[in-house]
């Protein structure tokens, strides 16, 4: 609201911090990358504060023109707040995570941790269409480093895939976006946001647009560079992957594709719906059969995402909304679900489900925090993951009924993986000798977990601290839909027959009564 | 009042749960049981006030919940007349139950987790009871299910435990894809989720229809079924009842709280609360007639052949569970609501009865190995009796009958005066009452009567060794060192069953009161028409016009229940005590027959074959051929072979695999990038 650059404050802090960390020793380089993240998320809670709910859209708007179309601009909507907060919010507990785990050249890690958070701070906050997209696609090189060179045994593969799914879509979404570039005139974001682009025009971008965002997300069938990335990354890599990274595909519908192309978003929603009912019950089912903790987890994310992208194409306030709330709740829940695996992995070095069993009699606390998480990946009530599943999976119900039975029946397949997971890791006789010797959490490890639980929570219990930045933000995008939502909502239509019983009311639904009948 | 009673379960429960290290394992008992009996104090004032009728309905506003769009809803309390019943039933099965473990788990190193879970599931029921939404109702349906899960496999070193818990969740949450579907399609045509509001607006949808997944249907009937779904797997109803005979492998109190008294009575509970939508639809309320009645059938031809007394008592409470969902079919929700609250006593003291039994005989669940107990235990066996007494509608019409006698009666009567469907429902309750008769008797005459037939229990013959060997089991020899080797021979292989403590021998006490009783007392506020519109005060959608009918139904049908109650009597008495060898000689005749039902129908290996096995199968056909062998054969691994190709023709970069594809994939992202910005800018 002030003057004062406290986006460009945020950008600066870690990428000062990481080049601090390239030179510093490996003790000093944690305790200056754990601060600058932690000062970081300080500035994200004042922003947060500061936030004007119901006040203008856009709000600690700045602006410096650099060289030609191309401008510094950046600036928050609500939507862009809680993802921020969700990126700073993770990345201290990143870094504790990392603490002992890493122990070859720290001072690059830290480096490529903090620069990872200036860029996705910079994702979310950028206003200039061009810095978006330099901002969206450096996101990779951290990544792609930290599988590469901190990773497992096979990480060069995983690493290469993970380059070579993400980079191929992106030379399409930049083909596009100049192409916008050229047609509106101008690179502003929020002008463009507005814009109505011819719509045959429309649909190739879109189309551009989906290739490089469908793998990000990831989605069914470009979903195949998750599994490995998540397998080969460090713990922290996991969790920054799934906690963040995943949210930029999401990130980039709701922000671009269906504010920008609304009518193709309309023609075109068959493919996202279609693609993600194939999604949630295809992983779902994969993810039953893995036998690798990190892979089941991953799996996972691609079931949640689905959901994700499914309730976006809802239409409607409660599809985006929840949607949005997945995304958080995925992003605290994901990433605390590979904690838990990074935890006894750096007391076992192995990732194999069956070399556990029985840790709830030596790890009780462990066991708490583990089950907790779980449920909130089942979304049960009350965690962060049932408000975001619920609210979507209502709109999408308003969309389409086929849909939202389909994508509901990851609530069953959800509960059978994920418990069959708990069950071999947790449950059980303690009978193998080096399992038996497995200390419960230590305090650092306490740390992370702590936090990550009481959000999980909070979300699940008050989710209005969530949902009410987001809804204005989410009220403008349903209104530029509006008009080119589908009539008649599909399949669901409520109403009576006229000749029948003439009582006044039922006077909701009878709106839609138009449908398809 | 209403927020100390809901919330005093859950304080305890997280202080037992998360400080046990912090105070000990007898302050967490004390504070989870001190607070249960003080919820429990709370609510019988409000379920008496609602008796009395100055009880008035009122909502508790505790938190904003959720809002986005139209779709709102909050954390509320809800008190009338029907959540009343429930929060008696509720914290008094609970508080006995926490009271009754203080004995039973004595010996568990792991006590203040049980009773961390125990009021944590307290907690969660309350919350369902109490919802004035359907998103907080299903808050509670799930969060019972969770503590259901978490004490069937409380024993977790038990894979058979873990497996029960998990097939528990799993079978409840396919139930509750129905309840959500139901959840939303409600939402979308009243546009709310506030159950008063739903209600009052449900006249109004009649005639009206909806397209459900390409189906043009009655919105009422698509929406009670889809709700009724959910029901359906959390009462444990015919086709989604298969967790519940396994979730006995929790401990016995867990099985009197939440799988009789309690959590499996929820769908009842939800089918009454919403009784005015079910009342809208003629199809939905057949479907749960039908359902409910062919439970009720289904599992009491299964109890009859079970020799695990915990299992049989299982089985019992889906069959009375049956007998709740017709009587809510045939529109009787006051009759429904009465065998729940009558239920609740004689099922959580039968079963606290059999953990009794199962503490007095070392671990040993087999009624074959049972036998000549009621000397031993008098006190067990006599709240047994009574608990059976219950069950069967023992009852001389018009005079005194136990608490199953007119709840039972009241269903059947009021089925039979329903009409249609709702008299074959009757004739098929008339049968079950014979069945359960039946399989109640066996069960008490197996157990109690009849000879000793210990020795072969392998449970037996560890005490007993124990005993002589090294002596460490103390609770069970102290007493009978001196015992006569000459006493063997006799069945019993020396061992010597004691009386429970009082900690759990007071639960049963009271629980009989309640099983003999309760029938009696509340008898006028349940069913009788006028009382019962006045109780029930709209709570629930009661038919006084059909209450009353069902009291003018001939004399016959009055009596044929109480007939068909000594048939089987006389038949249970004639095969376990009279003519021992006629079982088995039945068995041997009719082979087939018996091992379909001992085979509970072959639901469990049906549905292993059709949806366990295929979703792992098809799980590794998607990974396999799937992802590895097309997706990335095709996709990430075909280019590289071909992009290998390419760099090494043009190139020649071997060296750097991954850095060289980054370079050409560089190469052309620039080629591309340059072609459009000279197209386009």
């Amino acid at each position: 609201m002030s003057g004062f650059p406290i986006l460009s404050l945020m950008l600066a802090i870690p990428a000062v911090a990481a080049i601090a960390c390239l030179f510093a020793g490996d003790k000093m380089a944690r305790w200056v990358a754990f601060g600058a993240t932690l000062v970081t998320f300080v500035l994200g809670c004042v922003m947060w504060a500061q936030f004007d709910i119901g006040g203008p859209q856009w709000q600690f708007t700045e602006r410096a023109d650099l060289f030609g179309r191309f401008s510094w601009a950046l600036g928050i909507d609500g939507m862009a707040l809680m993802l921020i907060m969700l990126s700073v919010f993770l990345m201290p507990l990143c870094i504790l995570a990392s603490w002992d785990a890493i122990k070859s050249r720290v001072g690059l890690y830290m480096a490529m941790f903090l620069v990872m958070e200036t860029i996705m701070i910079g994702v979310f906050c950028a206003q200039d269409l061009l810095l978006f997209y330099i901002f969206f696609e450096a996101g990779l090189i951290p990544m792609y480093f930290i599988i590469g060179i901190w990773g497992g045994a096979n990480r060069k593969y995983a690493a290469y895939k993970f380059f070579l799914y993400t980079l191929l879509g992106s030379v399409l979404m930049l083909i596009a976006m100049i192409a916008m570039i050229a047609e509106a005139g101008t690179t502003d974001i929020p002008t463009l946001l507005n814009y109505d682009f011819p719509v045959e025009m429309q649909t190739w971008l879109w189309l551009a647009f989906f290739a490089s965002l469908a793998v990000k997300m990831p989605m069914w069938p470009v979903h195949t560079w998750l599994p490995d990335a998540h397998v080969q990354a460090p713990t922290a890599g996991s969790m920054i992957l799934a906690g963040v990274l995943l949210k930029l595909g999401a990130y980039g519908f709701i922000r671009f594709m269906m504010p920008m192309f609304p009518d193709a978003s309309a023609q075109l929603m068959w493919i996202v719906f279609g693609l993600s009912m194939v999604a949630v019950v295809y992983t779902s089912l994969v993810a039953l059969v893995q036998s690798d903790m990190k892979k089941l987890i991953a799996y996972s994310s691609v079931a949640h995402m689905a959901i994700v992208t499914a309730g976006l194409f809802a239409f409607n306030q409660q599809g985006i909304e929840g949607a949005l709330i997945i995304m958080l709740s995925h992003g605290v829940v994901s990433a605390a679900l590979f904690f838990c695996v990074g935890v006894i992995y750096d007391r076992l070095h192995t990732r194999e489900i069956d070399r556990y069993g029985g840790l709830a009699v030596n790890m009780p606390a462990y066991a708490i925090f583990f089950m907790l998480f779980t449920m909130a990946s089942i979304g049960l009530p009350g965690t962060s993951g049932f408000v975001g599943e619920f609210l979507s999976l209502a709109g999408i119900y308003e969309a389409s009924s086929w849909v939202a039975f389909v994508c509901t029946t990851g609530i069953i397949l959800g509960a059978a993986y994920m418990l069959y997971l708990y069950r071999r890791v947790v449950f059980g006789e303690l009978t193998k000798d080096d399992v038996k010797a497995m200390p419960d959490l230590n305090p650092r490890e306490w740390a992370v977990l702590a936090p990550l639980a009481a959000v999980a929570l909070w979300m699940g219990v008050y989710p209005e601290s969530f949902l009410a930045p987001m809804r204005g933000d989410v009220t403008t995008v349903v209104a530029r839909l509006a008009p080119a939502k589908p009539a008649g909502d599909a399949h669901l239509a409520a109403g009576k027959p006229q000749p029948a019983k003439a009582q006044g009311e039922a006077a909701h639904g009878s709106s839609h009564a138009g449908g398809v009948q | 009042m209403i927020q100390a009673i809901v919330f005093l379960p859950l304080l305890a429960a997280l202080v037992a749960g998360l400080g046990q290290r912090a105070i000990g394992p007898f302050a967490a008992k004390l504070i989870t049981t001190g607070a249960l009996f003080t919820s429990a104090a709370l609510s019988w004032p409000i379920f008496l006030s609602f008796v009395m009728g100055t009880g008035e309905a009122e909502v508790v506003t505790v938190l904003h919940w959720v809002s986005s769009g139209a779709l709102q809803f909050n954390w509320e309390l809800r008190i009338d007349a029907l959540t009343a019943v429930m929060l008696v039933v509720i914290t008094t099965v609970s508080a006995l139950v926490h009271l009754y473990s203080w004995g039973y788990m004595e010996e568990d190193p792991d006590q203040p987790r049980f009773f961390a879970y125990l009021s944590l599931f307290t907690f969660a029921m309350l919350m369902l009871v109490t919802a004035n939404n359907l998103v907080q109702m299903f808050f509670g349906w799930e969060g019972v299910g969770l503590a259901s899960y978490l004490l069937i496999g409380f024993w977790y070193k038990k894979p058979s435990a873990n497996a029960a818990a998990i097939k528990a969740f799993v079978v409840n949450r396919v139930g509750d894809l129905g309840f959500m579907l139901g959840i939303f399609g409600t939402f979308l045509v009243f546009g709310t989720v506030s159950i008063p509001e739903i209600l009052a607006a449900a006249p109004g949808m009649a005639g009206s229809t909806i397209s459900f997944m390409g189906m043009r249907l009655d919105t009422m009937t698509i929406l009670c079924l889809l709700l009724f779904i959910g029901a359906m797997g959390k009462s444990a109803q015919l086709g989604l009842h298969t967790w519940l005979p396994d979730a006995m492998e929790g401990p016995t109190p867990v099985s009197a709280l939440i799988h009789a008294a309690t959590m499996v009575t929820a769908g009842v509970f939800m089918v009454c609360r919403l009784s005015p939508m079910f009342e809208m639809s003629d199809v939905a309320q057949g479907v749960v007639m039908f359902v409910g009645a062919a439970t009720c059938f289904f599992a009491a031809t299964v109890a009859t052949t079970q020799w695990d007394i915990k299992r049989v008592i299982a089985y019992s409470t889906c069959s009375q569970l049956g007998y709740m969902f017709f009587a809510a079919g045939a529109g009787a929700y006051g009759a429904a609501m009465f065998h729940l609250f009558t239920h609740a006593f004689f099922k959580a003291l039968l079963f606290l009865g059999a953990g009794s039994v199962i503490h007095a005989m070392h671990h040993e669940q087999d009624m074959r190995y049972y036998g000549a107990l009621r000397k031993e235990i008098p006190i067990t066996y006599w709240a047994m009796m009574l608990g059976t007494l219950a069950i069967t509608g023992v009852g001389i019409y018009g005079v005194f009958g136990f608490a199953g006698f007119y709840s039972k009666d009241g269903i059947l009567e009021a089925a039979f005066a329903s009409g249609g469907g709702g008299v074959i429902a009757f004739w098929v309750g008339i049968f079950v009452a014979f069945l359960t008769s039946f399989y109640s008797w066996r069960l008490v005459f197996l157990t109690f009567h009849g000879k000793a037939r210990w020795e072969q229990s392998e449970h037996i013959q560890h005490a007993v060794h124990d005993d002589h060997g090294h002596g460490h089991d103390d609770h069970a020899h102290a007493a009978h060192d001196d015992h006569h080797h000459a006493a063997q021979g006799d069945g019993t292989a020396g061992y010597k069953p004691h009386e429970s403590p009082v900690t759990m021998l007071i639960p049963l006490i009271i629980l009989s009161i309640g099983a003999v009783f309760a029938g009696f007392a509340f008898k006028y506020p349940f069913i009788y028409p006028d009382e019962g519109l006045a109780f029930w005060n709209g709570s629930l959608a009661f038919d006084a016009e059909l209450m009353h009918a069902a009291h003018e139904v001939p004399l016959w049908v009055k009596w044929t229940p109480f007939t068909v109650m000594a048939i089987g009597l006389f038949l249970a008495w004639n095969s376990y005590i009279r003519n021992t060898t006629l079982p088995g000689r039945f068995v041997a005749q009719f082979k087939l027959l018996h091992q379909f039902l001992f085979n509970k129908w072959y639901f469990d290996e049906l549905y292993n074959i059709v949806f366990v096995k295929p979703a792992f199968a098809i799980g590794r056909f998607f990974w396999k051929r799937g992802d590895e062998q097309t997706i990335d054969r095709f996709g990430p691994d075909g280019a590289a072979a071909l992009v290998q190709g390419g760099t090494r023709l043009a190139v020649r970069l071997q060296s750097g695999y991954v850095y060289g594809y980054a370079f050409v994939m560089l190469l052309g992202l620039v080629g591309l990038a340059s072609w459009a910005m000279v197209k386009f800018l």
